[in-house]
């Protein structure tokens, strides 16, 4: 209107940590209230998880540098970087790296692919959509050794197991899964426990989707595929980030299914890094060895989970 | 002293000083308007009173007593929050007495106050109720019911209207008016809207970056605003602003009383229109808004967007050549820095 | 009208189709559990027969079912509720005395959920094994109380959180001081949040693997170890596994049937919405 000064609106001082907005304890005036409760109240829990994380990292680091055996007790001599050597030179070393990389790598592959087909097949309304719900998530609450046994008797079984009879049903030879695709076989074991999870994650963040977004593309002439390819996808992006991230950190200890099923075999085909550890540590009670290892799949941890962490920082405020 | 005193209140956030040094006396019965854009502190200087944020720097007082750290379940004070603020999971009831309850009151008494308050503010038949169970309109009767209970010495209202429809906000500002007549309560109100200010204060308190920039009556602001800022919050539309020599006919209608440098401040009520040519300034047509009862008339005064405002209907249209006169009785003149000066 | 009921009914089909083959494993488990042996392993597979009960009541009495149910109970309620003791207040703490490093140790705690557990193997076998405390519930408990606290502390934190500030605010121009407010205030509003931060908790522990497996056995096993023992068949087993495994999983799945919502809240720390 005027070129004069008129009262521009005041935006408010720029306030990321949200101490403007004042959470309900400030100003408070009480003295209790002051310095000692807050940190009374969180004290517990921060002591125990501080220990619960720095005992045993202290620990694996002071045995992954000595020669420690637990047949052997007494004998603690210090041998430098050998248990590391030893370890990545362990001929299970390599074949257990590639199959925790692949088995974490297909599972997810799986669970992300048919977990957003899945999601989408059910986000519409259907007759019966409440209890497909239910039967879809109920995979994800089995606890894993019933899940490994499961399978590997009622499924895989080569003579009585349901695939075998399918198998037959077509005229096929039934395959002896557990013998000749082990890895394969912990794979679908563990991809059907953790498909119904990402399914959810992607169920829930398409309810978040903008309907309104979606009719206007729609009214633009947008068909199906393309407001899946440019509107829907893009919304998951970032759910399928998390979901990729929390099953490389869930996933790397993956550990119930190949004790109870495989072994870890035949031979090694079947040994991923936690089994491998696992091996050194509770079968051959190389302490030492063991603790290298188990360093070593710490910094891998840690790696993802710095990556997850900033997702998950940028969400908290 | 008077009733509630503010002494230089200051007040930051870490680094960010937002009340500048606030100095303000209320007398007891009075109804206070704090009024000003986003941002201006108002809320926060609110706030500072009812003691949910801390002051940094100044003085409180209440009734002779220094308040400034007293906390606030202690002041004697009630609140009325935006979003009302009931306890989702009390029924009206307790929710009206939950601060009775607090002080250890006789359920007997609770009763009969509760009742009472309900019965002023049409609420008795949803005392059983619980806030998910009411409008919002009633809910925020409840919460205004919540602080009359407590009869305490000062009410505190925070945009207490802002969450309602035009229609139940007009209303329930008639409502609030009346309670205050009533009740005769010295209370504190914060808004941005300046109808709200206008009609329900007996002063206003006009705030701008945390520093009042006048104190009056609605009829002081309105006629005798202290500076540009005032002048152009308060009024609907907004008083027009004119540079002081932008338009030579304004010039020759004051006789010369126009100051050299600085603004001169037309309100649209002061601008008479006339079709075609005549004794004021010429003007072009932009836009007619015809409201019914009023007809706001834009238009473009060599070059100047102007508004006027008439309670008459109008055959303008946009386009038409007319000409402008002012009143020169109700001229406000401001200097380049904005404070008003005398013509 | 009509390309909508096509779709509507195509969508339908397919999707129960997909449902029934990814639900077939649980459901064939069910009811391989109330048949006997020989039908448990008669090709082609059997459907329909006649169930019965007997696996039901061969497995407790064989494997001893009460115990490792019991020690289930005990270790999953267990650390659910000193879980929630600890927790609690470090949320509250957390969530209504927000400081500015607040955020830096929610994130903290976070991080140490996202630890795989083997690294944290050897040590905590070797100082249970010191401590005398292999295959005790005790060594059990503790171990799922730290293994679930980061994620406890996590939804009590976002259910406090979820209480609008005004509401505090308002309690306290009321008159409240701290204990009242909690109490009159914010523990009512927050109890579904800690229902369901327990339930997940109580779901967690209870299907725990790792460390049942490791650092338990004969005494203080779990029904997942008991599970794990069918591993190494003797005879004829079948049915009286499914029968085992749906006592071992029945209860949990039901729960966490209710418990959808706070497990993605919980298992993606909130990262998706």
């Amino acid at each position: 209107m005027s070129h004069l000064p008129t009262p521009v609106p005041e935006t408010p001082p720029a306030d990321p940590q949200g101490w403007l907005r004042a959470g309900a304890g400030s100003g408070r005036q009480d003295g209790a209230a002051g310095r000692l409760l807050p940190r009374a109240l969180l004290a517990p829990a921060v002591a125990v998880l501080v220990l619960w994380m720095l005992a045993p990292l202290l620990m694996s680091i002071y045995f992954s540098f000595v020669n420690y055996n637990l047949m052997q007790p007494g004998e603690r001599t210090f041998n430098g970087i050998e248990n590391f050597h030893y370890f990545v030179t362990d001929p299970d070393f390599w074949p257990a790296v590639w199959n925790t990389l692949v088995l974490i790598g297909s599972v997810i592959v799986i669970t992300v692919v048919l977990g957003v087909g899945l999601a989408l097949l059910v986000n519409e309304p259907f007759p019966g959509r409440g209890i497909v719900r239910v039967l879809l998530i109920s995979p994800f609450f089995v606890m894993p050794t019933v899940n490994a046994l499961l399978w590997k008797h009622m499924m895989m079984n080569p003579i009585y197991g349901v695939l075998a009879d399918l198998w037959r049903a077509f005229g096929a030879e039934p395959v002896d899964w557990l013998t000749d695709l082990p890895l394969f076989s912990v794979i679908i074991m563990v991809a059907w426990q953790w498909l119904p999870f990402a399914c959810l994650i992607f169920i829930t963040s398409l309810q978040s989707l903008d309907r309104e977004q979606m009719e206007a593309a729609r009214m633009d002439g947008a068909t199906a595929f393309q407001r899946f390819g440019y509107l829907t996808l893009p919304h998951l992006g970032r759910p399928m980030a998390v979901v990729i991230m929390i099953e490389m950190i869930f996933l790397l200890s993956v550990f119930a299914e190949i004790a109870i099923t495989t072994a870890g075999g035949p031979g090694n085909e079947s040994t991923n890094l936690t089994y491998m550890i696992f091996k050194q540590s509770l079968m051959n009670f190389d302490v030492g060895v063991a603790s290298a290892g188990a360093l070593f799949a710490v910094v891998l941890a840690n790696i993802v989970a710095a990556f997850l962490i900033r997702i998950i920082g940028k969400n908290l405020d | 002293m008077a009733y509630l005193q503010l002494d230089d209140i200051q007040k930051s956030f870490g680094d960010t000083h937002v009340i500048k040094g606030v100095s303000l006396e209320i007398d007891k019965g009075e109804f206070i308007v704090f009024v000003g854009p986003s941002g201006c502190g108002k809320s926060t200087l609110l706030r500072l009173i009812a003691g949910l944020e801390s002051i940094t720097s100044g003085r409180l007082s209440l009734d002779g007593k220094d308040i400034t750290h007293t906390p606030s379940g202690k002041r004697d004070l009630a609140m009325v929050f935006q979003s009302y603020a009931l306890y989702p999971h009390m029924s009206v009831f307790d929710n009206m007495s939950f601060a009775l309850k607090l002080a250890g009151v006789s359920k007997d008494v609770i009763k009969s106050k509760v009742d009472y308050a309900a019965k002023t503010l049409n609420l008795t038949q949803y005392l059983a109720r619980t806030p998910k169970e009411l409008s919002g309109g009633q809910r925020q009767r409840v919460a205004i019911g919540r602080a009359i209970v407590r009869a305490p010495k000062v009410f505190l209202f925070d945009e207490p209207l802002s969450n309602l429809d035009a229609a139940l906000r007009g209303n329930t500002r008639v409502e609030i008016h009346k309670l205050h007549r009533a009740l005769g309560a010295t209370s504190i109100y914060v808004t941005h809207d300046q109808v709200e200010a206008m009609t329900l204060a007996d002063r206003v308190v006009v705030l701008r970056d945390g520093l009042i920039e006048q104190v009056g009556t609605p009829m002081e602001l309105y006629d005798r605003p202290a500076n540009q800022f005032v002048a152009q919050f308060i009024g609907m539309p907004s008083m027009n602003m004119v540079e002081a020599k932008a338009i030579p006919s304004f010039s020759a209608q004051t006789g010369g009383r126009l100051p050299a440098d600085g603004f001169l401040g037309v309100r649209p009520e002061a601008l008479r229109v006339r079709q075609g040519q005549g004794l004021g300034a010429p003007a072009r047509v932009e836009l007619i808004e015809a409201l019914g009862a009023d007809t706001l008339i834009h238009i473009d005064v060599g070059g100047v967007p102007l508004v006027a405002r008439q309670n008459e209907r109008t055959a303008l249209q946009a386009g038409d050549a007319v000409s402008v006169e002012l009143d020169p009785a109700v001229l406000h003149f401001f200097n380049r820095e904005g404070r008003t000066v005398a013509a | 009208m009509d390309e909508n009921r096509l779709s509507l009914i195509l969508r339908a089909v397919a999707a129960w189709i997909v449902t029934l083959l990814l639900f077939f494993p649980l459901g064939w488990l069910v009811l391989t559990s109330f048949k006997t042996e020989l039908q448990a392993i008669h090709v082609p597979p059997l459907f329909i027969f006649e169930p019965t009960l007997d696996n039901f009541t061969e497995v407790q009495r064989r494997s001893d079912y009460l115990l490792f149910a019991r020690n289930s109970l005990i270790t999953s309620i267990g650390s659910t509720i000193i879980g929630l003791a600890i927790a609690a207040p470090a949320a509250y703490s957390m969530a209504f005395f927000r400081t500015r490093r607040t955020r830096d140790i929610l994130m903290w705690m976070l991080s140490t959920k996202m630890m795989p557990a083997v690294g944290a193997l050897v040590p905590i076998y070797v100082i249970a094994q010191t401590a005398g405390l292999l295959d005790t519930r005790s060594a059990l408990t503790i171990v799922f109380t730290l293994s679930n606290l980061p994620i406890m502390v996590w939804m009590l934190y976002t259910s406090y959180k979820d209480i609008p500030p005004e509401i505090l605010e308002a309690a306290r121009m009321d008159g409240a001081n701290l204990w009242t407010e909690f109490r009159h205030v914010v523990l009512p509003l927050s109890i579904g949040g800690l229902a369901s931060t327990g339930l997940l908790c109580l779901i967690l522990s209870w299907n725990e693997a790792f460390w049942a497996l490791n650092l338990s056995s004969a005494k203080a096993g779990t029904l997942a170890t008991m599970i794990a023992s069918y591993s190494s068949p003797e005879g004829l087993f079948w049915a009286k596994l499914s029968a085992a495994s749906v006592m071992a999983i029945a209860p949990i799945v039901v729960f966490g049937w209710f418990s959808q919502k706070q497990l993605v809240q919980g298992l993606t720390f909130g990262a998706v919405k």
